[in-house]
């Protein structure tokens, strides 16, 4: 530490030649978090010839707009994808936000008279599960999800980890006196829980709904188990039918201008890309808007009651 | 009796609260517990539906679990499943908490802010995305691995066939994509700690290195410790999308690539050997159980807060 000297603008920082250093580690770290998405957006763009020459490059010899009008020619799976996934999301953010809301609150209150037994029925189930296949037999079988869009929501619905975290977040931040004082006015339970509670507790609402958000958004294990029916299948899922291959996109494209002699000059890997991208765009842009609610989420969750 | 009937129309608004979870919670975890039983039947599927499935299927005892031990493939997935967890679990620790105390020493918070973003990407990526992306760089003809091999003259390598080098791939895109958030949430802890602490070290003339060994780790154990130990409570369950989408199902890269999970899964969906994909995810279940339980106890011992119940 021969640098001490320098130290006397802020003793509190770093040397100017120590902040340089770990400045670039951390930009090298970030820009290697970042860089297979651009690498990605690079090849999207590249020429499909000009790829089956070279390889995907950095800077491709030529680039070319071919593989997204492509994709937007035969857009009607691309948009059908989108439209499942946005449907499950949000239809699955909501049931998922009005299951766990409200259980949460139940165990958290002491006047529940069967709050230990909820609660302990809701952690087994953390602790303790039958598995892949006795689950998907119950959805297949029993309840004959199989090929609805319901055996994309309900599975991921409610978790009892969310249920323990929303219900340490009202017990601390929804103090017993606010119920009591409107117990005292003569409101009753549910009234309570709507017009006192829920709105107080909105931030842990938000942390929950976009845990829930995200897990919908980038589920495609459900589609893999449950879903065969092409109109049905979201997002992600398309994305794993498309790798194997590009004639998926052809089969369920109605556009009928697309004949089968195009077959061959379809642009196989940079439309493909351009999926990808095009399937990554809506979280590269909405994600840092909202991480600091997944970083609040864990430290919740790790501060339990 | 009439007691019990008193206090549920006492409860009657909190029960109907509990009430869609509960069922929810009875069809999606505690039927599946019911359907365990296959582990120890030969199980033949029937029309009539579940309950009739598993009737008409005839009891077979232990079988399925001898039969799967004695295979090679229950060593394998349990082999892979555990070294692979350890490995993440242990460099990941290492590296995210040296990534948080680097962010938290550097002068510009506005810089450490963009390079916290930047971090974080990975983590709302799906694993669909992620092996796409590692598809662009392993890809036989196209990769850019292969082409950089080309630059120095080496013969280009089938990543996707040769499993040799499947253990540092997945471990390296799980840190890829892991490290940014937890080195974000040990992050959040280290700026909790209280500044005075640093200030009196100061001024005892600690340098900076001493007081990341002697402040920051320290104040930081607590919750090392326990994300550690609830890490180790999950190590018996492998990171399905990892195993089954970064290596592209391929399977000659089974012998490093098959963990419990895509075992079972290829069970269900690809050898149809139902019993016995059954029998390894009961295995799963009992031991995970048991961890779980364990390391919950270590969890309680340290700091009864922070453990799971």
């Amino acid at each position: 530490m021969a640098e001490v000297i320098k130290r006397k603008r802020d003793f509190h920082n770093v040397s100017r030649g120590w902040n340089v250093v770990l400045n670039i580690i951390a930009g090298l770290f970030a820009f290697l978090c970042v860089f297979p998405f651009l690498f990605v957006v690079i090849i999207s763009l590249t020429d499909e010839k000009t790829l089956a020459r070279d390889g995907y490059r950095l800077l491709p010899a030529k680039w070319s707009l071919e593989a997204y009008r492509f994709v937007f020619q035969t857009g009607d799976m691309l948009l059908r994808s989108y439209g499942v996934t946005i449907l499950v999301t949000l239809l699955g953010t909501l049931i998922s936000l009005m299951l766990i809301s409200v259980y949460a609150y139940a165990i958290s209150r002491k006047s529940f008279r069967y709050r230990r037994f909820f609660s302990v029925y809701a952690i087994l189930t953390m602790l303790f599960n039958g598995g892949m296949i006795p689950t998907y037999m119950v959805v297949s079988q029993l309840l004959g999800l199989k090929d609805t869009i319901w055996a994309l929501v309900l599975p991921l619905a409610v978790n009892a980890f969310y249920i323990m975290i929303l219900r340490t977040f009202y017990s601390t931040s929804v103090p017993d006196a606010i119920i009591e004082s409107g117990r005292i006015d003569g409101a009753g339970d549910f009234y309570i829980f709507l017009k006192i509670v829920l709105p107080l507790s909105l931030p842990g609402l938000a942390t929950i709904g976009l845990f829930s958000t995200l897990g919908y958004w980038n589920d495609w294990f459900n589609a893999l188990l449950y879903i065969e029916n092409p109109n049905l299948v979201p997002l992600q899922s398309m994305l794993m039918r498309i790798e194997s291959s590009i004639q998926f996109i052809q089969q369920n494209s109605q556009n009928s201008s697309l004949s089968m002699t195009a077959l061959q000059s379809i642009p196989q890997d940079t439309s493909r890309m351009a999926m990808v991208v095009l399937a990554t765009l809506p979280i590269i842009f909405a994600y840092p808007f909202f991480q600091r609610y997944f970083v609040q989420g864990l430290t919740v969750g790790a501060v339990k009651e | 009796m009439v007691q019990f009937f008193k206090n549920l129309v006492k409860n009657k608004v909190m029960l109907f609260m509990v009430l869609p979870g509960a069922i929810w919670f009875f069809f999606f975890s505690y039927l599946p517990l019911v359907g365990t039983i296959v582990a120890f039947k030969q199980y033949r599927f029937s029309r009539e539906g579940f309950w009739a499935s598993i009737a008409k299927s005839e009891w077979v005892g232990w079988k399925n679990f001898k039969f799967l031990f004695t295979t090679d493939d229950a060593f394998i997935i349990t082999r892979n499943t555990l070294l692979y967890n350890i490995a993440f679990i242990f460099l990941g620790l290492v590296l995210s908490v040296a990534m948080a105390i680097l962010l938290s020493e550097l002068v510009s918070k506005r810089m450490a802010k963009i390079y916290q973003t930047g971090m974080f990407l990975p983590y709302f990526l799906s694993w669909v995305i992620v092996g796409y992306f590692a598809f662009s760089f392993l890809s036989l003809d196209r990769g850019m691995l292969n082409q950089i091999l080309g630059w120095f003259g080496a013969e280009p390598i089938q990543w996707y066939s040769e499993a040799k080098y499947w253990p540092y791939i997945l471990i390296l895109v799980n840190l890829w994509k892991a490290v940014g958030y937890s080195s974000v949430v040990y992050l959040a802890s280290i700026m909790g700690i209280d500044k005075s602490l640093y200030e009196a070290a100061m001024i005892d003339g600690a340098s900076k290195w001493q007081q990341i060994r002697s402040i920051t780790i320290p104040m930081l154990s607590p919750i090392i410790i326990i994300m550690t130990l609830l890490a180790v409570g999950r190590i018996f369950y492998a990171d399905f999308g990892l195993f089954y989408q970064v290596p592209r199902d391929s399977g000659t890269l089974y012998s490093v690539t098959n963990v419990i999970d895509t075992y079972v899964y290829r069970g269900l969906k690809t050898t149809g050997e139902i019993g016995m994909s059954t029998a390894a995810g009961l295995y799963q279940s009992v031991v995970g159980f048991v961890l779980v339980m364990v390391s919950n106890f270590v969890v309680r011992k340290i700091d009864k807060d922070s453990a799971l119940f």
